[in-house]
C-alpha cells in the first residue's frame, strides 16, 4: 500500500479543495446531451496490513469525475482520501492516525482526431502499465504497487501535455502510442519532474499477447533515464493473466510478474467457486547505486505474493494476500486484507 | 533464498495449472433459470459482436465489466476508455454500441 500512498502524501488539502470545486463547476456548467451525463465513479475500501504483529487500518475512497465537454472534450480527474490507523508503538499500546488527501489527477483531453488526443494539466505519467491501468483500488489485485512502481513514473503524475492514440487498429493488430513533456513543479498542489518519455504497445488479439516499451528521460539534479519492457497475455477462452514488467534505471531495476486465475469454470463465473481469484506475484528489485529519490529499495529485494481475492454480487471484493520479503537486511511476513467496492453513477439524474 | 525459490515454484506451478482445467472461462451454470442466459452467453462467445470483442480485448483486461450503470453515462464511460485505453472512433462507437445497443 505504501508505494501508492507515497504518491499522495505530497499532496495537501487544497488540491482536494481544487478537485472539489472543479468537480461543482463542471457539474453545474455542463450541458449533457443523452448518454453523455458526467459520471462519478470509483472505489472505496477497507484495507487492513499486518506486519510484525502490527496491524494498520487503512479505509479509502478514490473517487473520479468525468465530464465530456461537447463531443471532443473530455475533463477527468481522480482523488485519493484515506486515514491510516496504525499503532503508537513504544509504550503507547494505542493507535496513531494519519489523513491523506491527494488531487491524483486532472487531465484536459481533447479528441482531435480518430488517433489523435491532445491532454494537458496534470496526467498519471505513461511509464509501463501498472500507473495508468491497475492503481484504482478496485482494479489491482494487491494492496501493494510493486517493488519497481516508481521507477520511470516518479511521482506518479506529471504536469505538461501529452499526445496518445491509436496509431493503427486493425483486426488482426493494433498500435498504439503515447509521448509527453512534464515541467518541473515543487508547489503544493503539483508536483512533478521535468522530463519527457512516451510508450508504444503492440497488441495482437488472436494471441491476446501486448507487448510495450517505455522510455523517460528526467532532468533534475543528474540526468537519469528509465526504459521498460511490459508485456501481458491473456489466453483466448480462459480466465488466466499472465502480467509482467521490466524497468532498468540508472541506479536500478527491478520487474515484476503477475498471474491470476478466475475459477469461473467450475460453475459459472457467478457461482460460490467461480467468484474466487488465485493471484500470485513475484518480483524482485535491485540496487546499482544509491539513489534515494527512485523509490526502490535501497538493497536487493525479493518478494513474493500468494493472494486470494473473491468477488461478490454487487460490485464487492474481497482481497487477501501473504508476502514473504526477503533483502540482505531484513527479512518480513505482509499479510493484507480489504474489502473494495466499485461505484458508477451519474453525476445528477438525467431525464 | 532457497525457501523463496520454493515459493514462488509453488505460486508458478499453482497458477499456470490451473487453466488446465478449462477451456472456457464461464461455464454454463447449472441453475435451470440461468439456461436461457447462459444459452446468449455461449452464442456470444461463439459470435461475438465487434463492440464486445473490442470491449474484452481493450477494457477487459484490466477490469470486469460494471454490472449496471445508468444508460445516460454510456458515452462518458466510452470516452474515458477512448483515451485510457488509446482506442481509435471506431473503436469508440463499437464500443459505445455494445455498451448501449
Amino acid at each position: 500500500m505504501w508505494n501508492r500512498l507515497n504518491l499522495s502524501t505530497y499532496a495537501h488539502g487544497s488540491r482536494l479543495r481544487k478537485f472539489i470545486l472543479l468537480t461543482g463547476a463542471l457539474l453545474t456548467a455542463t450541458h449533457a446531451p443523452a448518454q453523455s451525463t458526467p459520471l462519478i465513479s470509483g472505489g472505496a475500501g477497507f484495507l487492513t496490513s499486518t506486519s510484525g504483529g502490527k496491524t494498520s487500518y487503512i479505509p479509502t475512497v478514490m473517487p473520479l469525475l468525468a465530464a465530456p465537454l461537447g463531443s471532443h472534450i473530455l475533463v477527468e480527474g481522480r482523488a485519493t482520501l484515506l486515514e491510516d490507523l496504525y499503532p503508537s508503538g513504544g509504550s503507547d499500546s494505542g493507535y496513531s492516525h494519519l489523513y491523506y488527501d491527494a488531487l491524483t489527477y486532472m487531465q484536459l483531453n481533447y479528441l482531435v482526431s480518430s488517433h489523435m488526443t491532445i491532454i494537458a494539466g496534470e496526467y498519471l505519467t505513461p511509464f509501463g502499465s501498472y500507473n495508468e491501468r491497475l492503481t484504482p483500488i478496485w482494479i489491482s489485485n494487491f494492496e501493494d504497487a510493486p517493488l519497481s512502481f516508481n521507477l520511470g513514473i516518479g511521482t506518479g503524475s506529471s504536469v505538461g501535455g501529452m499526445l496518445r492514440g491509436s496509431a493503427v487498429s486493425k483486426r488482426n493488430f493494433s498500435l498504439d502510442y503515447v509521448a509527453y513533456y512534464s515541467a518541473a513543479s515543487s508547489g503544493q498542489n503539483f508536483n512533478s519532474r521535468n522530463s519527457w518519455g512516451g510508450r508504444s504497445s503492440i497488441y495482437i488479439p488472436q494471441a491476446r499477447l501486448e507487448f510495450g516499451t517505455s522510455f523517460a528521460r528526467v532532468f533534475a539534479s543528474e540526468q537519469t533515464e528509465n526504459v521498460g519492457l511490459h508485456i501481458w497475455w491473456e489466453p483466448a477462452n480462459t480466465s488466466f493473466k499472465l502480467r509482467s514488467e521490466y524497468t532498468h534505471g540508472t541506479h536500478s531495476q527491478g520487474y515484476w510478474t503477475e498471474a491470476d486465475y478466475r475459477l469461473a469454470r467450475f460453475g459459472g463465473s457467478e457461482s460460490v467457486t467461480g467468484r474466487l481469484e488465485p493471484v500470485f506475484r513475484w518480483q524482485q528489485a535491485f540496487r546499482k547505486s544509491p539513489d534515494s529519490s527512485d523509490g526502490l529499495p535501497s538493497v536487493n529485494t525479493s518478494r513474493v505474493d500468494f493472494g486470494l481475492d473473491y468477488h461478490l454480487p454487487q460490485e464487492v471484493r474481497i482481497n487477501t494476500s501473504y508476502t514473504r520479503q526477503l533483502s540482505s537486511t531484513s527479512n518480513s511476513n505482509i499479510w493484507e486484507t480489504g474489502i473494495v467496492y466499485r461505484f458508477l453513477f451519474p453525476a445528477w439524474r438525467s431525464k | 533464498m532457497k525457501s523463496l525459490c520454493k515459493y514462488v515454484a509453488f505460486g508458478l506451478l499453482g497458477i499456470a495449472t490451473l487453466p488446465l482445467f478449462t477451456q472456457t472461462g464461464r461455464a454454463p451454470a447449472s441453475a435451470a433459470s440461468n439456461a436461457e442466459a447462459n444459452k446468449r452467453e455461449q452464442a456470444s462467445a461463439v459470435h461475438p459482436s465487434n463492440g464486445e470483442r473490442k470491449f474484452a480485448q481493450n477494457c477487459g483486461r484490466c477490469h470486469t465489466p460494471p454490472e449496471g450503470f445508468s444508460p445516460h453515462i454510456s458515452r462518458t464511460i466510452v470516452l474515458h476508455m477512448r483515451v485510457r485505453a488509446s482506442l481509435s472512433k471506431q473503436d469508440e462507437e463499437d464500443i459505445l454500441h455494445f455498451l448501449n445497443p
